[in-house]
């Protein structure tokens, strides 16, 4: 079976961020980067899934050269072979832009799965697959927890709200969303660092941009919704005020 | 193209609240655009949850899309359904709740019509702009659709209230979808449940819920131990439940429990928006923090921005003495 990863790099949690001068975006210039977080579980599934049943994990991340990071990353975990499609621009592309140039670099490779994680850390749209599934005429489903081969096609538990899940069935090729906490990710081992460095990351041009459907006009900080009362001090002081609240505002002591 | 289509959640005849939601916030774009409204709601034959009220602005129309292929969910029913409907009504805006089963097909149903699907709508300001979060609710954004044809828009739970007024009785007209089996490609099984679920954080009147400040599963006795101290339950982010530190039955979040204690006290959970929707009707919220821009501190009615490994045995300490 071969499964294509599809990842997307985003800033590190912790990063403090300031909106950039246009204020389109965040300023990037002291951004450290990382693997967008339920995508390391689509990452984690395909690895999974291929020492259960055979067959080629390969990556796909598209963005500038300081993706080639993360790619290299998930070789080190066990991905056979990456491809890094190169655009400078997908602050430029919507989301069915980005799907787009991803379906454009996937097609030749035919694969019988694709996985992505459910929806990236910072725009968080949580789309992208989707419109992936659709644009290659694949059966998907979304905020999945399990993935089982079953025949010829697939049988994958899907997360509901409320604590229900649901599985459903499908034939490949298929596109899953994968939600986190499925599996238990693993680290890269040194054998594996060292084997990344033989393995072959491929570099295509993304495809033209098209024209948006829709554009982000503005960033800017979240207006409070409760006028909080920040508390300050040594812990203890802290640990004083808080206890005065409990007592005579919230009433819990 | 002209008007608002808003497309209900039901399940087995039962609606989904935020359908509630999604209308309201449909009556509000069609009273700024000074556009008329409509509502359809998908289900198999016979199996519609019946005529619903409507307060406020009277709909044009309300649509009950019936097939017996809708009967249970799947995306590619749901789809092809809804592609026809909204070329036969010409909505300029489709909106829907932004739950589970809207995420797993409205952004199919949108690149049908060449569009982006703009999901997780908070607020609906003049243009229209569609506020939504990013970067874990660190950031708002404005979003303008730029293209012609229907706009889709998905708006999040908890972000427009309902209308409470009651209103007149509206009668659903039938539209009937053609939908063949061989266009269904999934197979939806029976839902169920992991196990019964022994702990009920929603009726806890005091909650303290850890997050991924807790750095590792050893660090999780403080935050217990401030939670026996204040008769909590202990609660957590999803974060903390997907590394098996805590069973998931104490998530609280979308994926997890909604809970609204008189506290809840949140300690190194930086508030995704995720988490937010499962807390913000908690009365009061404490939270400690060590980022003072943590999306946490929005909700919170007292904060403290500083390190939990001194602040939260401190605070075990100082209510154990007040107790005393």
């Amino acid at each position: 079976m071969k499964i294509l990863v599809a990842i997307k790099q985003v800033p590190e949690r912790d990063a403090q961020i300031h909106v950039a001068a246009d204020g389109k975006w965040i300023g990037e210039e002291d951004l450290s980067y990382t693997i967008n977080e339920p995508d390391a579980y689509a990452l984690e599934e395909a690895l999974q899934l291929k020492e259960k049943n055979g067959g080629e994990v390969v990556v796909v991340c598209a963005g500038p050269e300081r993706v080639t990071s993360t790619l290299r990353e998930a070789l080190a975990k066990g991905a056979d072979r990456a491809i890094h499609i190169e655009a400078d621009d997908l602050g430029e592309r919507d989301t069915l832009g980005i799907a787009q140039m991803l379906a454009d670099a996937m097609k030749a490779e035919a694969p019988d799965l694709i996985l992505t994680g459910l929806q990236s850390d910072d725009l968080g749209l949580g789309q992208t697959g989707v419109v992936l599934a659709e644009l290659l005429g694949m059966p998907h489903a979304t905020i999945i927890m399990q993935v089982e081969v079953i025949g010829s096609g697939l049988k994958v538990k899907r997360e509901l709200e409320d604590g229900w899940f649901q599985h459903v069935e499908m034939p490949l090729p298929a596109l899953l969303t994968i939600q986190s906490g499925g599996n238990k990710l693993r680290y890269a081992t040194l054998m594996g660092i060292k084997k990344a460095k033989t393995k072959e990351t491929a570099t295509v041009a993304a495809s033209a941009a098209g024209a948006k459907a829709v554009s982000l006009e503005k960033v800017y900080l979240p207006e409070k919704q409760k006028k909080t009362e920040m508390l300050t001090g040594t812990a203890a002081e802290v640990a004083a005020k808080l206890v005065e609240k409990l007592k005579f505002e919230v009433r819990v002591i | 193209m002209s008007g608002v289509l808003v497309v209900l959640e039901q399940r087995a005849g039962v609606w989904n609240k935020m359908s509630f939601e999604a209308v309201a916030a449909s009556v509000a774009l069609a009273e700024k655009l000074d556009v008329g409204w409509s509502a359809a709601v998908l289900h198999g034959p016979s199996t519609g949850p019946g005529g619903w009220e409507t307060g406020g602005k009277k709909p044009d129309a309300v649509y009950a899309v019936e097939h017996a292929l809708l009967q249970e969910y799947t995306a590619d029913g749901y789809v092809i359904a809804l592609e026809q409907l909204v070329k036969k009504v010409g909505p300029g805006y489709v909106i829907f709740p932004h739950t589970y089963q809207v995420r797993d097909f409205a952004p199919k149903l949108a690149t049908r019509f060449g569009q982006v699907l703009i999901s997780d709508v908070t607020a609906i300001h003049d243009g229209p702009f569609f506020v939504r979060q990013l970067l874990q609710g660190k950031l708002n954004a404005d979003y303008k659709q730029t293209a012609a044809g229907p706009c889709f828009v998905s708006v999040q739970a908890g972000s427009f209230r309902a209308s409470e007024e009651a209103g007149e009785a509206v009668t659903a007209e039938v539209f009937a979808p053609e939908i063949v089996a061989e266009q269904i490609r999934s197979k939806p099984g029976e839902l169920f449940r992991e196990s019964a679920q022994t702990v009920d954080l929603s009726v806890a009147p005091v909650i303290v819920s850890v997050g991924r400040g807790i750095g590792e599963q050893e660090n999780i006795g403080i935050v217990q131990e401030l939670a026996d101290a204040l008769g909590a339950e202990l609660a957590a982010s999803r974060p903390i439940c997907d590394n098996g530190w805590l069973p998931m039955e104490r998530q609280v979040g979308s994926s997890g429990q909604t809970v609204s204690p008189k506290l809840y006290l949140a300690v190194g959970i930086s508030g995704a928006i995720q988490h937010l929707v499962g807390m913000k009707g908690s009365k009061a919220v404490i939270a400690i923090n060590k980022d003072e821009n943590a999306p946490i501190f929005e909700v919170a009615d007292f904060g403290v921005v500083g390190d939990l490994f001194e602040i939260v045995p401190e605070l075990t300490k100082a209510v154990l003495a007040a107790k005393s």
